[in-house]
């Protein structure tokens, strides 16, 4: 697309392009200038700041309590997530309105209602004191909250497999549920993969919110770096950097798994909350 | 749940802050993100490039480390020293949304088919003008559903300021909670009620739009 906005320049609009590119470049270039000088200025690269970033007792810190943490929440979570979609976008086409409308009052409420809302909610109502802790409201809330956008991939995904397999199944005498397991959700798995994959990059960057009820994680040990060494900037690029490596990692897969198996067909997730391939992803 | 009743205008106050947060930070992540676009889908080289770096590094940054460096990590540089806590807030959603914004404006002008962008360029029509008159007008229509899903999720989002010291709706529950140990679920429903009006606004707003601009493809 993009392309045949414009066609092959001319000379003059050769010249023309040149000269914006010169004046693009300044920009770009001038705007990281004078960010590195403002941290020279400030004197942002004393070795002082930067050092607890190549001593191997903080080095170890930063990734065995850190990353290591954050990981095995988001992934705790993810995992809890898929079984609380599965359970509940399968309830959510059930034929029994009792069973229909219930769930999609707990899918709608926990993907309207603001994760960090709900986090705060969990730990000081039932995680503080005696409760069951900060890590473990990290992961409920998280498992809450993207286990129900999962319920609607879920939905999506099984509606996405060709109608003519279901009626296949029912026509050769299978049960709704034996129709949704053998048939429809093994199919539908395929189709959904690349949509779990990308949630899983939503809770991996939503569990720095736990930063708010203390729990542990990356955001928690760049908080200790940054009290003890003053040096808040380079901490925050620091953990910026490996939030950002994990989760290009996870998006790579992604990308990867839906060439694979996928192909082009992708599935939509309507409004509130945010699910699927497109342009809304991960927000 | 007495005590919550009896200072319902701190609830109030505190969503009003909720919606100055969603307000300005959606408008300035709009025009920020739209720019960030249309350098993404322009003919200069460096541009594109930049507005691509900027858009990669923040889709994968959580908002939070957005929020640490305004917050706690730009006043090292002397930047932000002194500023309204608000205005703070508004900067690092706006930061963080327009690369969500600049992706559903991209999505959009690429779902406008090349068809129409060839036919005016066939008319003699520059890249500025096919942009304006033809391309543009086509994308609004397909990016109102992505772009409703980022604001939508910007409304939630504003909820991240309350880690930092902003009384908006998130903050101000957990202080009702703590105060009133007794009603926490009430307490609860009732900000979520708050939130889910927001949200369910904003989403039935873009449903409108998206019917009232609608057009034989």
């Amino acid at each position: 697309m993009s392309t045949v906005l414009f066609e092959a320049p001319g000379p003059r609009t050769r010249a023309r392009h040149r000269l914006y590119s010169i004046f693009g470049f300044v920009l770009v270039g001038g705007l990281a200038l004078f960010v590195l000088w403002k941290m020279y200025a400030e004197g942002q690269f004393e070795y002082d700041l930067w050092e607890p970033f190549v001593t191997p007792a903080y080095v170890e810190a930063i990734l065995l309590q850190g990353l290591w943490q954050t990981l095995q929440m988001a992934f705790l979570s993810i995992i809890f997530a898929v079984i609380f979609g599965l359970i509940f976008g399968i309830a959510k086409i059930s034929d029994r309105p009792y069973v229909r409308w219930p769930a999609w009052l707990v899918v709608e409420f926990f993907r309207a209602v603001p994760l960090l809302l709900l986090m705060v909610f969990i730990f000081f109502s039932y995680g503080v004191g005696d409760g069951f802790g900060s890590y473990w409201s990290v992961v409920i809330a998280l498992t809450l909250y993207n286990g129900s956008v999962l319920a609607e991939v879920f939905r999506a995904g099984l509606n996405a497999v060709p109608s003519g397999q279901g009626e296949a199944a029912y026509a050769v005498g299978m049960t709704k549920s034996q129709v949704i397991w053998i048939v429809q959700l093994p199919q539908a798995v395929k189709i959904m993969l690349p949509a779990i994959i990308s949630q899983m990059v939503v809770a991996l960057k939503d569990t720095s919110l736990g930063y708010y009820i203390l729990a542990p994680g990356l955001t928690a040990i760049g908080k200790q770096v940054y009290t003890q060494f003053s040096n808040q900037f380079q901490t925050v690029i620091v953990i910026a950097l490996l939030y950002i490596i994990a989760n290009l990692i996870l998006t790579f897969v992604a990308t990867w798994v839906q060439k694979r198996f996928v192909g082009e067909k992708t599935i939509s997730v309507p409004m509130v909350g945010e699910a699927s391939a497109d342009a809304g992803r991960g927000v | 749940m007495d005590n919550v009743f009896s200072n319902f205008d701190l609830v109030l106050r505190a969503f009003w802050v909720t919606i100055q947060l969603l307000l300005l930070s959606g408008i300035a992540s709009l025009l920020l993100g739209t720019m960030l676009g249309a350098m993404r889908v322009g003919p200069i080289w460096i541009l594109a490039k930049a507005a691509s770096f900027y858009v990669s590094t923040i889709r994968n940054t959580p908002l939070l480390i957005v929020f640490i460096f305004v917050f706690i990590a730009a006043p090292q540089l002397g930047w932000f020293v002194g500023t309204p806590f608000v205005i703070k807030g508004v900067v690092a959603l706006t930061l963080y949304t327009s690369a969500f914004v600049c992706e559903a404006v991209r999505s959009g002008v690429n779902s406008v088919s090349v068809g129409q962008a060839e036919a005016a360029r066939a008319i003699g029509l520059t890249f500025e003008e096919s942009m304006r008159n033809i391309v543009l007008p086509q994308a609004f229509r397909a990016v109102v559903p992505p772009l409703a899903s980022v604001l939508i999720a910007l409304a939630k989002n504003t909820s991240v300021a309350a880690a930092f010291g902003l009384m908006e709706a998130t903050g101000r529950m957990r202080f009702f909670t703590n105060n009133n140990a007794d009603a926490r679920v009430e307490i609860f429903i009732l900000f979520a009620v708050g939130y889910i009006i927001i949200v369910e606004l904003m989403s039935a707003g873009a449903m409108g739009l998206e019917r009232r601009w609608r057009i034989a493809r």
